[in-house]
């Protein structure tokens, strides 16, 4: 990141401002395994009780250290962790209360299902009727009700997941971390799981951390999303205004498809800027998002399918000349590769309509598309 | 995944599985075997298919498998082999074994058995068997080696009064052509006379060659036909022909001499005497059945010799004990109980199965022994050994990889380097000792006893077979992830009680591995116990040892080593009925 962008950074609200009621909390956390490079750098993040809250970001970029911190397997090396306004830095992982499902299930293989579920009740001395009705309703609550007498082994992996999944929920703990859980399983079984744990995490008004690599069940599961890098928050906000209004380029980049033209700033105002692009030299209007001044260097970041073919588009808007390099046919949507502004990775997104044009390589059309979806960035 | 369990997530429709279901219970609903598409039986065709593979499997271990039959698998049948075989009483002394079958066990037996015993000792001791006999024989009764080697040393007297009779009354007894025209087969006498005829033309011809090389080169190296017994001899005189056969053989076949050039033993002539004082010889109408019918005549007037008395005054008082004429009585089976009954502290009499005198019950004693060191040994390891495995599984592979040489280090050093290194420093006068007396924990006047007794022995042991605990733990170890644990922390266990519900079960294969190799090895460790163990610290494997390299005792060191073998085997059973084989991993 470059000074300009921290400097940003520092304006944007990161911090969740309603401290007061912030049920976990990470204030000003660092974290250094070896001593001399951050793992986590000076990481401030409330979340509100009953919030489902996803950790997103690349490998490597902190989000599975702070999950660990969290669960109390790892120590912060600097900073406070609070849990409903009580330090917990130094409180032992069982004392912590907090339900944790890992990515590949951690069932105990040597116990049955309901052996695994009884353990966390076994260990709080539960009595033992009481412990098979609490089991028998978590089985239910993940549709595994018939399954307490099997092992893990005899378990399809989304069968394991679920039970992991009611394991960490029959102690009844308010706040429950996922680290990827649903990261061996495919496409289908995820998509199907990913609505369960929602609805669970709702239905019961826990506070969910889950950490994922996965941007779409980042947008699909979550209340407000942390986008993580390098060990710090890029952003921290609800899929949509996520999706919709990245803040820097590595946010705009990393969720979802996106189209960047670099260019310079050549005029500044409030509302608007324009930059005159890198490769032809033509002007376009963008909105001003992560740039200081004119002479500025910037990147321009427009949505797919926000882009519009022989554009109609009214007063304002940008049209650019184009080449069609490829097409492709995606059942719902078409995906057309043009070369703009000297850049060949320019892709516009297309609705499969009755009347939808389908463009053939070679083909020269005009783009355009609204100053507002077209957000001048960090250069990075 | 397995679609056979019923779930949410259950996959119906045509995945691959499903698919080669519903066609294999297409296939099987017409009610006949399986058909391959070419028409014949599916299974026959899958047969075929797989017969190549199975060969060249086959062909692939054989090499291994030949070797590790004729070096292990024949050897240690043979020796086993051993702990139920007893040929030599019943090959050795096969008239007495007869003649005491009409023994009852008390007292000493009649003269008969006596004659039967003169017979045979006098064979064996030509052939000078009657050691090895005597030998196997004082195992179960001490002196009977030394009875038989002097007996064997005065039996060939016996008969020499009746030598003396026949040949006073006819010169002719003494002649060596007498017995052989008496005593051997027509076609047997022809077919040496020819190879005599030939031997002599052969030395003839030799002494009239003119050079060293000629004359080896004429060299007679044809042997003599073998002797063979006239059925009509063997009819009338079945006393005198079976010594006499006896004797032409050894003359033959140890001495390299001839029937024809010998003069008979005594004990031939003493048979001669008894066949005919008991009537045998009426009918010989063969050659020289004058001779015959002469000395038949006379052998009444014969004085004779109490062989019983011979035997009791003349070489030994001993055989007139019963006890010894009950061993001789209670062996004389081809196969005996009697080395596993000894390994077991039992013995074979007349009387039946009976436990040893008090004093000379140690087997028991060795086995037990054996058996609460190993457990020791094998305890002793867990409790060394886990604390390790788990610090090496968890340590980054940097660091591990550097202390599993350390734990690997004993390996590459010899064995007996090591056991002499305990021997340094456990002796009274050793390094641990001077250690304990110089921080004041151990008065000087009474020094720890730490070798030379079952402390030394556990203690070395231990160290010796530790890394055979240690590695299957850290293989087992390293498998289980950090994961379950923190789990288990997560859903609210203390540390001790995600180790202990959650690790330690996981770890058990581990365990159980390490426990079947330790206790394994050292139920049949030798070395080290030999050079630590004293005499209270030995091992059940000593004692085979000893067996097989000092007293000779073979069939009694196979007792023992199959009840060992059947030891480990019953407990190898017990161990997979109670924690199941397949929970043991080496990693």
């Amino acid at each position: 990141m470059t000074a300009e962008s921290a400097a940003n950074n520092g304006e944007m609200p990161v911090l969740d401002t309603q401290a007061g009621h912030a049920f976990v909390e990470f204030d000003r956390v660092q974290k250094s395994y070896d001593g001399e490079t951050l793992v986590v750098k000076d990481l401030n993040l409330s979340i509100g009780k009953g919030e489902f809250l996803t950790m997103l970001g690349p490998s490597g970029s902190g989000k599975t250290t702070c999950l660990m911190m969290l669960a109390g397997f790892e120590s912060a090396t600097h900073g406070e962790i609070r849990l409903d306004g009580r330090e917990i830095n130094n409180i032992p992982p069982h004392k912590r209360g907090i339900g944790m499902v890992f990515q590949n299930y951690a069932l105990f293989p040597h116990m049955t299902v309901a052996e695994n579920l009884a353990f966390p009740l076994e260990v709080r001395r539960i009595g033992k009727a009481d412990r098979e009705q609490k089991i028998a309703r978590a089985l239910d609550m993940v549709q595994m009700g018939d399954f307490g007498g099997r092992r893990p082994a005899q378990l399809s992996g989304g069968q394991q997941q679920r039970i992991a999944l009611a394991r960490a929920l029959v102690f009844e703990p308010e706040l429950v971390l996922m680290d990827e859980p649903l990261g061996a399983l495919d496409k289908q079984l995820r998509e199907t799981l990913q609505f369960e744990i929602t609805r669970l995490a709702h239905d019961l008004g826990i506070t969910v951390v889950y950490v994922t690599h996965d941007q779409t069940e980042a947008l699909t599961m979550s209340d407000r999303v942390a986008v993580f890098d390098d060990g710090r928050i890029q952003q921290l906000a609800a899929p949509d205004i996520l999706y919709e209004r990245p803040e820097n380029s590595f946010v705009a980049q990393f969720i979802g498809e996106n189209n960047t033209l670099r260019g310079v700033v050549t005029r500044l105002d409030r509302e608007t800027c324009v930059v005159r692009l890198d490769g032809t030299g033509e002007e376009i209007d963008a909105l001003p998002v992560n740039v200081s001044g004119e002479g500025d260097r910037t990147l321009v970041s427009i949505r797919p399918e926000r882009v519009e073919l022989d554009p109609a588009l009214g007063p304002g808007a940008h049209t650019l000349e184009a080449e069609v390099l490829e097409f492709v046919y995606m059942g719902d949507v078409f995906r057309t590769r043009l070369s703009v502004a000297g850049r060949e990775d320019f892709v516009v997104k297309t609705r499969n309509r009755a009347d939808q044009r389908r463009l053939a390589p070679g083909e020269k059309v005009k783009i355009g598309w609204l100053p507002q979806d077209c957000r001048a960035l960090d250069p990075r | 995944m397995s679609d056979a369990v019923h779930g949410p997530d259950q996959v119906t429709g045509a995945t691959p599985d499903n698919v080669i279901r519903n066609a294999d219970r297409a296939a099987r609903s017409d009610d006949g075997p399986v058909l391959a598409a070419d028409g014949r039986p599916l299974k026959q065709s899958l047969n075929r298919a797989l017969r190549t593979q199975k060969l060249r499997a086959l062909a692939l271990i054989a090499p291994l498998l030949l070797f590790i039959i004729v070096t292990f698998i024949a050897p240690i049948a043979d020796m086993l082999f051993r702990s139920v075989e007893n040929e030599i009483v019943s090959e050795t002394l096969p008239r007495t074994i007869v003649a005491l079958e009409g023994w009852d066990g008390g007292g000493a037996p009649d003269e008969e058995v006596y004659r039967a015993l003169a017979a045979d000792l006098v064979v064996a001791s030509e052939l000078k068997n009657h050691t090895r006999v005597g030998s196997r024989l004082n195992y179960e009764t001490t002196g009977i080696s030394s009875l038989f080697r002097q007996t064997g040393r005065d039996v060939d007297e016996i008969g020499e009064i009746h030598a003396d009779q026949f040949i006073e009354l006819d010169p002719a007894w003494e002649e060596p052509a007498t017995w052989v025209a008496l005593m051997g087969d027509e076609g047997w006498i022809e077919r040496q006379a020819d190879w005599k005829d030939r031997k002599d033309a052969a030395e003839a011809e030799q002494e009239a060659a003119e050079t060293r090389v000629e004359r080896r080169a004429l060299d007679f190296t044809e042997p003599e036909p073998r002797f063979r017994l006239s059925e009509t001899a063997q009819q009338a005189l079945p006393r005198t022909a079976r010594i006499y056969a006896q004797f032409a053989q050894v003359i033959q076949a140890e001495e390299s001499d001839s029937p024809t050039e010998e003069e008979p033993w005594n004990i031939v002539y003493q048979a001669l005497y008894e066949d005919l004082s008991a009537g045998q010889g009426q009918g010989y109408e063969g050659r020289l059945s004058e001779l015959v019918s002469e000395a038949r005549d006379a052998v009444t007037g014969f004085e004779d010799q109490d062989i019983k008395t011979y035997f009791i005054e003349e070489i030994d008082e001993d055989w007139a004990d019963p006890k010894i004429w009950g061993t001789i009585d209670a062996f004389s089976d081809r196969y005996t109980a009697g080395y596993f009954l000894s390994a077991i502290d039992m013995q074979l009499t007349p009387q039946g199965i009976e436990p040893q005198p008090e004093g000379q019950q140690i087997y028991g004693l060795l086995f037990q022994r054996t058996m609460f060191m190993s457990l020791t040994i094998m305890f002793s390891c867990i409790l060394l050994g886990y604390p390790v495995a788990f610090l090496l599984s968890n340590l980054p592979l940097r660091t591990s990889n550097l202390l599993m040489i350390l734990v690997l280090l004993p390996f590459w050093t010899s064995l007996l380097v090591r056991t002499s290194a305990w021997k340094v420093l456990l002796q009274e006068q050793g390094v641990i000792n001077d250690i304990l007396v110089w921080i004041g924990l151990v008065g000087d006047g009474n020094r720890l006893q730490l070798i030379n007794n079952q402390t030394g022995t556990i203690i070395a042991m231990t160290h010796i077979l530790l890394p055979f605990m240690i590695l299957p733990l850290y293989s087992v170890m390293k498998t289980i992830p950090p994961q379950y644990v923190r789990a288990a922390r997560s859903l609210g266990a203390t540390p001790w009680t995600a180790f202990w519900r959650v690790y330690f079960p996981q770890s058990v294969p581990g365990i159980g591995a390490g426990c079947i190799l330790v206790f394994i090895l050292s139920i049949g460790y030798y070395i080290t116990p030999e050079l630590v163990g004293g005499t209270t610290g030995t091992f059940i494997s000593n004692r085979i040892a000893y067996h097989i390299s000092s007293s000779l005792n073979w069939g009694l060191a196979a007792a023992l080593g199959s009840i060992l073998l059947a030891l480990v085997l019953v407990l190898y059973y017990l161990y997979d009925r109670i924690v199941g084989i397949d929970n043991v991993s080496l990693g």
